[in-house]
């Protein structure tokens, strides 16, 4: 059920950026990244706003294309060839900030929408799916429910349900946590710590230590473009040997 | 004759010219609608030219009076094809409301959040079931008030295909008018119709609005709640 079959083979890593720039008009927000991300890793993405964490999650699924370098995801070359690029991307989960879910449809018709129509499962299959995965983030009693009738932190977990469905080798999550009131953060970090130890690889844009630190195997701190410092978390969050990265923890109030 | 009898007398003519209204209508609006939709996604595309055409396109629709446009298509098509005056009605309808509806439907779009398209996309949908399953629904949801009030606008606005000589509701009271010598009657007749038919329009749309806002009824997940708690 998990994301062997629908990977590379071997020892290979599950994401490959080389050389990444991207370049908005002439402002350069990454200016040559390399970051390689190996099957059942949890990579934390951290650094000051606007040094493009999330700018750089949203190239490796090609819904922001790079100015230079090359990416690949499970072997592949990512190109941005419209087929090619739905089924890379129909392997790669992607959580969302503001959840972004469908308005018009149920929790349920919300994880079935893309098996349906991008897997091709039959009704009964996807919704069988959507059940058993709607048990596992602790919301099967709201299938019938729309996303305006649930709290953000239910949203949220729906969105990570959704993404599930896919059965993705990869997981993206871009903030998941900066847009839901304090006391609904801890019910998404449960399940995205669940989904971590499970052996989900996982690329992570967030601004929570606690996450990086209980549940990451490596921790990045981007900075004016580049990687500023990277290594396990608490080396990164409590030993930061370059000045970038001891000046964002003294922002942050962990140093 | 008092007004009762009248409006009785002359409720057949009436009701066969309610049906020429509405067919009309229903006709140029279906055109409208396709073209409106061809125009707005002009008006979306990357590419300028593209956009310039459709811009030109609207300002001219929206520039001429209506009137003007169905005498213009009535007479000008007659050196290319003869028409009845029934297409060269619904036409010159269908091209006039295709200007504003085609602004409706950009708008529509416009409003349905880039981050509910990326979320499609980043499922591994095509550009085309994006469309068909998030963009679509979401733009009809909003611009359902919206197009509702331009059909309304449409029904009324065919009463000036009278002038091409269409016997629909309009030309009706005229000629009741003429024959009964009483003008006012025969106006307030025609006003009943019309509201009648716009009353019904209404209701239809409401309806159909409210049954596509179910996600914004938060009893609904109340009843979803009691339901499935009633199965378990």
């Amino acid at each position: 059920m998990t994301s062997e079959d629908r990977t590379a083979t071997g020892g290979e890593p599950v994401v490959r950026l080389r050389g990444i720039v991207k370049a908005f008009g002439s402002t350069t927000v990454l200016d040559g990244i390399d970051l390689d991300v190996a099957r059942g890793e949890v990579v934390c993405l951290i650094g000051p706003s606007g040094a493009g964490k999330s700018t750089l999650l949203r190239c490796i699924n090609g819904l922001e294309r790079i100015t230079g370098g090359s990416i690949e995801v499970g072997g592949q070359r990512l190109s941005y060839d419209e087929k090619h690029l739905n089924g890379i991307r129909s392997r790669i989960g992607m959580v969302f900030q503001s959840f972004n879910l469908f308005p018009h449809m149920t929790v349920r018709e919300n994880i079935c929408v893309a098996q349906r129509e991008v897997l091709g499962r039959s009704a009964a299959e996807a919704r069988d799916r959507a059940h058993a995965l709607l048990e596992r983030v602790g919301l099967d009693h709201k299938a019938e429910a729309y996303p305006d009738n649930l709290s953000g932190g239910q949203q949220q977990r729906v969105a990570i349900a959704r993404a599930l469905a896919m059965d993705p080798a990869l997981m993206l999550f871009d903030e998941p946590t900066s847009a839901l009131d304090p006391e609904l953060v801890g019910e998404v970090l449960t399940v995205m710590k669940d989904l971590a130890s499970e052996g989900m690889t996982m690329v992570v844009v967030t601004h929570e230590m606690r996450f990086a630190r209980d549940a990451a195997d490596r921790v990045v701190l981007l900075a004016d473009g580049g990687i500023a410092e990277q290594g396990p978390p608490e080396k990164v969050l409590l030993q930061p040997s370059s000045a970038r990265g001891r000046a964002f923890l003294q922002e942050i109030g962990q140093a | 004759m008092d007004f009762v009898s009248l409006f009785v007398e002359y409720a057949p003519l009436f009701l066969e010219a309610t049906w020429v209204t509405l067919s009309l209508t229903a006709v140029s609006l279906v055109l409208a609608m396709v073209a409106g939709a061809g125009v707005a996604w002009l008006a979306m595309s990357a590419v300028r030219p593209l956009r310039w055409l459709a811009t030109a396109y609207i300002g001219l629709v929206r520039g001429t009076p209506l009137i003007t446009q169905i005498f213009i298509i009535y007479f000008g098509l007659a050196y290319v094809v003869t028409l009845p005056a029934f297409w060269a009605g619904a036409l010159a309808l269908a091209f006039h409301n295709s200007a504003y509806i085609a602004e409706i439907i950009r708008s529509g779009f416009q409003a349905v959040p880039k981050g509910l398209t990326e979320a499609a996309r980043s499922l591994g949908m095509s550009r085309l079931k994006t469309l068909k399953r998030v963009q679509a629904p979401l733009a009809l949801r909003t611009t359902l008030p919206v197009l509702g009030n331009q059909y309304i606008i449409a029904v009324k606005d065919s009463s000036l295909v009278a002038f091409i000589g269409m016997t629909e509701l309009f030309r009706t009271s005229q000629n009741m008018a003429a024959s009964t010598y009483q003008p006012l009657t025969s106006y307030v007749v025609v006003a009943i119709y019309y509201l009648a038919i716009v009353l019904v329009l209404t209701l239809l749309v409401n309806t159909l609005e409210a049954r596509l806002s179910k996600h914004r009824r938060p009893e609904v997940q109340a009843k979803a709640k009691v339901k499935s708690e009633g199965a378990v």
